[in-house]
């Protein structure tokens, strides 16, 4: 069993303990809800875009340290940010879970499109490269929809006309 | 032992009919030895050294771990014995008759079933369930209508009921629990109503371990004319139960939760039900005569078996059966259930000490499960530090999401026992609590 510490890293518990962009955006034009339903975690996710970029992102609900803390953090990530360059972190979260670089995750041609469409989405902001906090989840396969779940969620609400709701079951 | 030992299954004083002369009465003080030590040699997945960290199986209700003897049953009917069933005229299909049979059999003496014939098996309790609404209740559902559960029940025990009162017409009433996890019967009494067409309650609550005084229920339920299931799946692992004396219509059972395998369960129900039931499923082995204008039914259980049945299943569930009931002499598990007993008061009071901690469901009769939920960590994450120490625990609703929001939670983490845990699978867990107290709890 590898050490619990790669997987709870500090980032994730201060964030899991103390979540940013908590409560609903306002203002906010996009949103969906994402449902773990095998383990009750839900998300509501709000978004406010304007003229193609991400303003601001919300988030509430309830789920485990790592569910809460990826929301957190993908939230920070994302402000400020192009869809385009928004969808591209998505993509690049799931190869960090997923330990495939090859393989786009399941989801659609928009998944695709989004994916290598350049925008590599700022690897020099710290916003985004505190996502690497996240590779330890890899070796906890049951856990990797925890951390992905407001990701999935994420994507629904930007590519959503207005409400989405998604499952990771 | 700072808390009362909770009471074994069968011994609920309050509810003679549970122990009609089977068991003997159960005194904390006296209680029969029990080996652990001895028991786990016979499950392979206990061999020492399989896991590392030792393995601290406590996910029992969920799932039971397998006997070598049903291993091997399974495998030896493969082997010498097999052959599909009730066709057949060659010597090897007498012998895969024989045994389904006799399986029958086993299953029927410890539901405490005077007729195997009134013993049906099924995949689990969830089709045995799926089985009474299809084809005992919903002929005789109509609009307005009522069907009653408790708050306690598994979606399993939810959900059937659910769909024909949806198709009928009819409504799914809940009777409510108290605030430690015991059934109110007195509310439950109120909810029978002159509409009330079916009850349906659990015998022991897979989520809180609550032991329902079924009994009286079924008394309760009978005294107003109206037909009660019995959700047994998380009592007969500790011990034989007696359908007759608990005077329900209907008991379902799985046999993966009770140390045999997966696929395989029963449904024992009054003959006189199953006579007038219509079929479940149609296909082969169910029917007596097919034509194309009309087909006549085979006699019960068979019109309720369509199509091959899990024949390996059967046997190696009675090989679980005969297992449990060589545990201790008098064949009803007694020891093993103080046993249980004893490692669920010592592992209720260890938690209950942890500050942070809080136990789930502690109404006076309860077996086999502790729930719990720890301050500041998520019931998930206090499965995955307790899987860094080898403990198996179960986190989540636990497929009762009704009755965690009547507890006002979204999960709880759930340890449940086996008569094959010991002191070291409690350390583990406490040790494993304790860490992630450590880790989450600031």
């Amino acid at each position: 069993m590898s050490d619990l510490t790669e997987l709870y890293q500090e980032v994730i518990l201060d964030h899991s303990r103390r979540p940013r962009n908590f409560g609903p955006v306002p203002g906010a034009n996009r949103s969906a809800r994402g449902d773990n339903p095998l383990c009750g975690d839900r998300l509501d996710l709000t978004l406010a875009v304007r003229d193609g970029v991400v303003e601001r992102a919300g988030f509430e609900g309830s789920g485990c340290a790592i569910s809460v803390a990826s929301a957190s953090l993908m939230t920070e990530a994302v402000q400020g940010r192009p869809v385009a360059e928004a969808e591209a972190l998505f993509q690049r979260f799931h190869r960090l879970l997923a330990g495939d670089e090859g393989a786009p995750e399941a989801g659609g041609d928009a998944d695709r499109a989004g994916a290598d469409g350049g925008a590599d989405g700022g690897a020099d902001d710290p916003a985004v490269a505190k996502l690497a906090v996240f590779g330890g989840v890899r070796r906890y396969p049951i856990r990797v929809k925890c951390a992905t779940l407001p990701w999935h969620t994420l994507h629904a609400a930007l590519r959503g006309a207005d409400e989405e709701e998604v499952t990771t079951e | 032992m700072a808390q009362p030992l909770p009471r074994p299954l069968r011994q609920a004083p309050t509810d003679p009919a549970f122990d009609v002369g089977r068991v003997p009465a159960f005194d904390a003080g006296r209680a029969p030895a029990f080996d652990p030590a001895r028991v786990r040699r016979d499950f392979p997945v206990f061999t020492p050294g399989l896991f590392e960290p030792r393995l601290a199986y406590l996910d029992s209700a969920a799932s039971a771990q397998k006997p070598r003897a049903v291993i091997d049953a399974v495998s030896g009917f493969y082997s010498s014995s097999y052959s599909n069933v009730h066709r057949g005229i060659h010597p090897i299909a007498a012998r895969a008759d024989a045994a389904y049979e006799a399986a029958r059999a086993t299953v029927a003496r410890w539901l405490g079933a005077p007729r195997p014939r009134d013993v049906v098996f099924v995949r689990g309790t969830t089709e045995a369930i799926n089985l009474v609404a299809r084809s005992f209740l919903r002929p005789r559902l109509a609009a307005g209508d009522e069907v009653l559960v408790t708050e306690l029940e598994h979606h399993s025990n939810v959900v059937p009921w659910q769909i024909v009162c949806e198709e009928a017409g009819a409504r799914l009433v809940a009777a409510p629990i108290d605030d430690r996890g015991a059934l109110l019967v007195d509310e439950l009494a109120r909810r029978i109503g002159p509409r009330t067409r079916m009850l349906a309650v659990t015998h022991v609550s897979n989520a809180l371990g609550t032991v329902v005084p079924v009994a009286e229920v079924c008394r309760l339920a009978r005294e107003r004319g109206v037909p009660v299931l019995v959700d047994g799946a998380q009592a007969v692992p500790h011990g034989p139960v007696d359908v007759e004396g608990l005077g329900c219509d209907f008991y379902a059972v799985s046999g993966h939760k009770m140390f045999g395998p997966t696929g395989i369960g029963a449904l024992w129900a009054r003959g006189e039900h199953l006579a007038a039931m219509p079929p479940f499923q149609g296909g082969g082995g169910m029917i007596r005569s097919v034509a194309f204008d009309g087909t006549e039914y085979a006699p019960p259980p068979a019109r309720f078996e369509a199509g091959t049945p899990h024949v390996a299943g059967a046997v190696g569930l009675a090989a679980a059966i005969e297992y449990l009931e060589a545990l201790d002499p008098g064949g009803a598990m007694a020891a093993a259930a103080a046993h249980e007993q004893r490692l669920l008061a010592e592992a209720t009071a260890r938690l209950a000490e942890i500050p942070g901690v809080r136990v789930v469901g502690t109404a006076p009769d309860k077996v086999g499960v502790l729930s719990f939920v720890v301050d500041g960590a998520h019931p998930h994450d206090v499965g995955t530090v307790l899987a860094a120490e080898g403990v198996a625990v179960r986190a989540g609703h636990h497929c009762a999401q009704p009755l965690m929001d009547r507890l006002g939670l979204a999960a709880t983490t759930r340890a449940s026992f086996a008569f094959y845990n010991d002191g070291e699978d409690v350390e583990a867990l406490v040790r494993g609590v304790g860490r992630a107290r450590e880790i989450f709890g600031r």
